[in-house]
């Protein structure tokens, strides 16, 4: 029967039970509480009703008693924050070798771009067992990327990007949700998530028309859009040389430190005077509406691939951009 | 009987005069009252029929009853007329404003001029709000999420913001009259420890309606200013924020929220009392969990955006804090039960309206508890479930709570009495026809349905039209009440001054009060909910 009635949506992510063994918790706290209520309720009114308790006894109040119902549920309540907390913090924290796929959303579909250069509308391909951090964007109004097998949600802004990630477990096709109200057709912005088994995945994979990967693409950006020039491969450039910048601290001229992630990145490049880096001077264009989401998303994949020597996603181009920086 | 025909005949507040001018440029408060009691009528229906045509629409998972663009303006409007024009002045306008002055042993309010003022404030709001709706309406959600209020929607978003502006102020004034009142006014012998716990929680509201109303009336000003003329304050296209902005807004919205429940819990205390005949449990505790929920409900703002994109610190205090806000609200609910405990029961209208109070406001504020945890949240935030949460408090809670007082203080607000019957009739349809209705909610969000969806996966069908058929249920739950209200006006026997042998000052005055409340001052010289020292006289009417 229960096949025809769920109360519970597909466990599909290494997260997913983790946040129902806490809902069952709750829901069984809960419901020991809200029975206890009516329980009382129903029993006082009975027994003391009018017509065989026509005498109250008055009662003041009692201290221990407003002491017990005061503090049980607040030691019971910080149990359930210290958990809910702690579920919170692993989704905040993707781990450091997860595969990245970007996303922009839109009104009123989603696109999904790989690292391989791959993309996606309104279906999201993943394999089982990969950790997935997904990075993304909007092009207009707020979005939400709400996978309910996943029990993950994370909206998606305008101007920055927001991260989540999850681990796959389980093959199967799972309800991708836009959960933030976002116009006319927001029930219509919906998608599938389609978790493959590994083979079936790189089967997938090398079927789809690609243009090279993301941070290729994002590197014929980096010399089209003439950033070559100026962020060069050596220390005579006239812009901070970006090799090895993605994840560490960057120390910038009004003294602050920052960590250089996708949003300072992004912020770098459409408002390139909110932080100057120590030693150089504030001369860069912005090139805010110059570059889409996609061609954004492909910039940062390009610098984010520079910090990584063994050219995770850049590939052979890798060795061209080591070359170039080597004749100069 | 005889006594009761002479309380009609004696001059009133409704008989004092008459006329429509007698009316509306009375300062009176509890002709005031009536006159908001009138307006926030309409407006209920008004929201609930946008309400029914939501429910009619998902009664099937394609979108087919209406266009996705008149779906969306349905839950928005729904949201705006049922939040800023009824349940905000729900409570505090009508049943404060009748009965803080008597409870207090006052005149009137303190300001009743200003009084009236708040009154046609709250008329011009939501004229201007159903005059946007009328235009062609407003698609935003009632929480206009920027960029989306300020840049891309093409309704009547400065409309109906400016109504809730409007209606803003009449908040203020309301709150700062109370306020006023109730420190300034009370009789000789009414302190504070003597107070009636309505009052202290509609002073509790009170003072969330003078520091929080104006933060929401600002930023809906900047959605105006920034829709109007590209100022850029929350379009991260024109260099602004747009978690500014559900700062901002939740800033307000989220006190709102013990601005709506707070005058509730006041009316649950007094009628707990009365049919139990006892003094309150733990009388300090209630008073004060009132001003604990009002200040702690101002500093849990954030947990309406654990998933928009904030820090995962500043999501941990907030989540920390939302916690702590839960646990007055506990103390709350265990005290009336514990009142209850050897106590005198009877099963009249009011008390078991405040029976379906406690339950419902049980499970919403539990099911509050599953949204504080953060690793629930992500989970169920914007989904069906935040849905089914938020109407077992404002639906279940502060509705039932206003139905309880309604019927509680009738009889002196009208000089009538309602049928018994009947009232208990639409007091159980309520209780079912709620339950039924957002219950299978709360499993629809877990399973992940997202909220404010025209069209729906067809899984989800069967919850669906059970919380359709639930709310065709509760819809006569509520019909019933405003026939046999109107139907008593004329035929409903005449309420003696003290039909439910309650004490408080209200009831120490003939039934309507006249205009000048009390023929002399009263003089307080017993303790709050003196039930003990209240004659145990049976009363016949009524039943």
């Amino acid at each position: 029967m229960w096949k025809n009635f769920p109360l519970f949506p597909e466990r599909a992510s290494a997260l997913a039970w983790q946040v129902d063994g806490l809902y069952f918790l709750l829901v069984a706290v809960s419901a020991f509480f809200t029975l206890l209520i009516f329980a009382l309720i129903f029993f006082f009114a009975v027994k003391y009703r009018r017509s065989v308790h026509p005498h109250p006894v008055q009662i003041e109040g009692s201290l221990p008693l407003e002491l017990a119902w005061t503090l049980i549920p607040l030691g019971i309540s910080m149990v359930f924050f210290a958990w809910g907390s702690l579920i919170y913090f692993q989704e905040a924290r993707p781990p450091k070798d997860a595969m990245e796929v970007y996303a922009v959303a839109k009104q009123w579909m989603w696109k999904f771009e790989y690292e391989g250069g791959q993309r996606d509308i309104n279906q999201l391909h993943l394999p089982v067992g990969r950790d997935v951090k997904m990075i993304m964007s909007s092009q207009d109004v707020i979005h939400s990327f709400y996978v309910p097998a996943f029990r993950i949600k994370a909206d998606v802004l305008p101007g920055r990007f927001t991260t989540t990630w999850f681990r796959p477990t389980k093959a199967g096709t799972y309800h991708l949700f836009c959960a933030e109200y976002c116009g006319t057709d927001h029930s219509g912005m919906i998608g599938q998530v389609i978790v493959m088994e590994p083979a079936a995945y790189q089967a997938w994979m090398s079927g789809g028309s690609s243009t090279g990967t993301l941070a290729a693409n994002g590197q014929q950006l980096f010399q089209e859009l003439g950033c070559s020039t100026c962020h060069r491969f050596d220390t005579q450039g006239r812009g901070p040389n970006l090799t090895g910048v993605f994840g560490r601290p960057v120390l910038l001229e009004d003294g602050r430190t920052v960590v250089a992630d996708e949003n300072y990145l992004r912020e770098s490049i459409l408002s390139p005077g909110a932080k100057i880096v120590s030693g150089f001077k504030p001369i860069m264009p912005t090139f805010q509406g110059q570059v889409s989401e996609e061609n954004l998303m492909a910039l940062v994949a390009y610098v984010k691939s520079l910090a990584q020597p063994q050219g995770k996603a850049a590939g052979g181009n890798e060795a061209a951009a080591q070359g170039t920086s080597n004749t100069q | 009987m005889a006594t009761a025909v002479q309380t009609v005949e004696r001059e009133n507040y409704l008989n004092a005069n008459y006329g429509i001018k007698s009316w509306l440029l009375t300062t009176d408060h509890k002709r005031i009252a009536m006159l908001y009691l009138i307006s926030i009528t309409a407006m209920f229906w008004i929201g609930g029929f946008f309400a029914m045509m939501i429910r009619l629409e998902l009664l099937t998972p394609a979108g087919d009853l209406v266009s996705s663009d008149t779906y969306n303006k349905l839950f928005t409007m729904h949201g705006i007329v049922m939040v800023f024009f009824f349940l905000i002045p729900s409570v505090p306008a009508v049943l404060g404003n009748f009965l803080i002055p008597l409870m207090v042993g006052a005149k009137d309010l303190a300001f009743p001029r200003v009084n009236l003022l708040s009154w046609y404030l709250y008329m011009a709001g939501g004229i201007t709000a159903l005059t946007a709706m009328v235009m062609g309406g407003v698609d935003t959600g009632w929480t206009f999420y920027t960029p989306f209020s300020t840049t891309y929607s093409n309704t009547h978003v400065i409309g109906a913001a400016v109504g809730i502006f409007i209606a803003g102020f009449s908040s203020i004034l309301t709150g700062l009259n109370f306020i006023i009142t109730i420190h300034r006014m009370r009789a000789p012998g009414m302190t504070w420890r003597r107070l009636p716990l309505f009052c202290w929680s509609n002073y509790a509201a009170a003072l969330i309606m003078v520091l929080g109303t104006p933060v929401i009336a600002i930023t809906l000003l900047l959605v105006a200013f920034e829709r109007a003329f590209h100022i850029g304050v929350f379009n991260p296209q024109l260099g602004g924020d747009p978690l500014l902005f559900q700062h901002l807004f939740w800033f307000y919205s989220h006190p709102a929220v013990y601005i709506m429940i707070l005058p509730g819990m006041g009316v649950i205390s007094e009628i707990v009392t009365c049919f139990s005949r006892k003094r309150v449990f733990g009388y300090e505790f209630v008073a004060l969990a009132s001003i604990a929920i009002a200040v702690l409900g101002f500093l849990v703002w954030a947990h309406h955006m654990f998933v928009a994109g904030i820090s995962v610190y500043a999501a941990l205090v907030f989540s920390l804090l939302s916690y702590l806000v839960a646990i007055p609200s506990a103390v709350k609910v265990f005290n009336w039960t514990a009142t209850m405990y050897k106590g005198s029961i009877r099963y009249n209208t009011p008390m078991l309206y405040a029976f379906g109070f406690i339950g419902l406001f049980t499970v919403g504020g539990l099911t509050g508890v599953f949204l504080a945890s953060l690793g629930i949240d992500v989970h169920v935030t914007d989904t069906y479930f935040v849905v089914a949460h938020f109407h077992y408090v404002m639906v279940g809670g502060m509705v039932m709570a206003y139905m309880a007082g309604l019927h509680f203080w009738w009889p002196k607000m009208s000089g009538r009495m309602y049928p018994e019957g009947w009232a208990k009739l639409s007091a159980l349809l309520v209780f079912v026809g709620f339950n039924t209705t957002f219950f299978p909610q709360f499993i629809l969000g877990y399973m992940g349905s997202p909220r404010r969806y025209h069209a729906y996966p067809p899984e989800f069908q069967v919850l669906n039209v059970l919380s359709t058929a639930g709310s065709s249920i509760l819809a006569v739950g509520y019909v019933l009440p405003m026939i046999y209200f109107l139907w008593s006006l004329r035929y409903g026997e005449p309420a003696p001054p003290n039909p439910w042998n309650a004490v408080g000052l209200e009831w120490m005055t003939s039934s309507p009060p006249p205009t000048h409340n009390f023929d002399e001052t009263p003089v307080v010289t017993w303790e709050a909910y003196d039930y003990e020292n209240q004659p145990q006289e049976e009363v016949t009417i009524g039943h």
